[in-house]
């Protein structure tokens, strides 16, 4: 959980197929499918619960579409 | 992991592979790669013909197109000619276990100091999954119906298996894409086979099961399973030689 406060996912939803490979590695079950489409018609992934988040990357690592990156947690005031 | 982009080599457009196709990761991987060696101004890849036909327009680094499964043969050429460049294939199982069989084994033989990225998905991806000679026993594609049947279609060829007898072949691993943890083995691989060629050791491949959900009619999660269930019993995971 050391990388808690740091980083998270940022998901390109034009960019995302709609796999679900994503939602199925995180650990934390903190991706999801809102079953809604982006501008292909494809039902992209989105960060449902970013508390729950431990930053750890996973699903950027088996995302095939490049679709995901890990950017620092914008701190909150 | 303190921060995840998109590597440097890579273009920033979408792939045209299908949702959960392994080729856009492997594709990833190797662009990590050729970033964290620094070889990117000296790196010319061969695209193949099949599904990774459109390679060039993701990789931002020299490519160059091969006919159907000679792709060892135009490395060879690009190898000799200009033997400081790290010079790569990447391949299908249809142009490199199928088409382009001789040309892998007499590549190996010759001791080439290529690097190959095989990438094996068990079926033609390109052409609307038909069967190709890494096919698994028993498994339905369009033209195999009936599911192959080893007294009719014979057995699943194990290409890298068979490179492993010839004595210019330095390096060979087969790895797969069906987890983090061996995706993260793939990228180790990957980097340890473009080591192999800028160490001139010889003629280095990594065979890579990668997934087909299209093909194989199953979700993208499902054929990741379906590679740790079944595929990995018949292509067993790891180093074969080096």
């Amino acid at each position: 959980m050391k990388n808690k406060d740091k980083t998270r996912p940022v998901i390109n939803k034009e960019r995302c197929k709609g796999c679900g490979l994503c939602i199925n590695v995180c650990p934390m079950g903190s991706l999801t499918s809102p079953g809604e489409v982006n501008k292909k018609g494809l039902r992209y992934a989105i960060l449902k619960n970013e508390d729950k988040c431990t930053g750890c990357g996973m699903c950027a690592v088996i995302c095939p579409d490049c679709a995901i990156e890990m950017r620092e947690r914008e701190k909150k005031s | 992991m303190p921060k995840f982009e998109k590597p440097r080599s890579m273009k920033d457009v979408a792939t045209h592979y299908c949702p959960g196709c392994g080729h856009g990761l492997i594709h990833r991987l190797l662009c990590e790669v050729i970033d964290d060696l620094g070889v990117r101004e000296t790196t010319v890849s061969v695209a193949p013909v099949g599904c990774a036909v459109l390679a060039y327009d993701y990789w931002d680094f020299d490519t160059m197109e091969a006919p159907h499964g000679r792709t060892p043969a135009v490395a060879t050429g690009l190898k000799r000619v200009m033997p400081d460049k790290l010079v790569f294939t990447y391949q299908g199982d249809g142009d490199l276990a199928a088409i382009g069989t001789s040309e892998i084994i007499h590549a190996g033989n010759r001791g080439e100091n290529i690097s190959v990225i095989f990438v094996n998905n068990g079926v033609y991806g390109m052409t609307g999954g038909q069967m190709a000679p890494t096919t698994l026993k028993g498994q339905t594609t369009a033209t195999s119906p009936h599911t192959r049947r080893v007294e009719k279609e014979g057995y699943p060829l194990k290409i890298t298996e068979m490179m492993a007898v010839l004595d210019g072949v330095a390096y060979l691993e087969r790895t797969s894409v069906d987890s983090y943890a061996n995706i993260i083995k793939t990228k180790k691989a990957i980097e340890k086979c473009f080591r192999a060629q800028l160490e001139g050791k010889g003629f280095s491949m990594v065979e890579i099961l990668s997934p087909c959900p299209t093909y194989w009619g199953m979700s993208p999660v499902e054929s990741m399973e379906r590679i740790r269930n079944e595929v990995v019993k018949e292509y067993p995971l790891g180093v074969i030689k080096g």
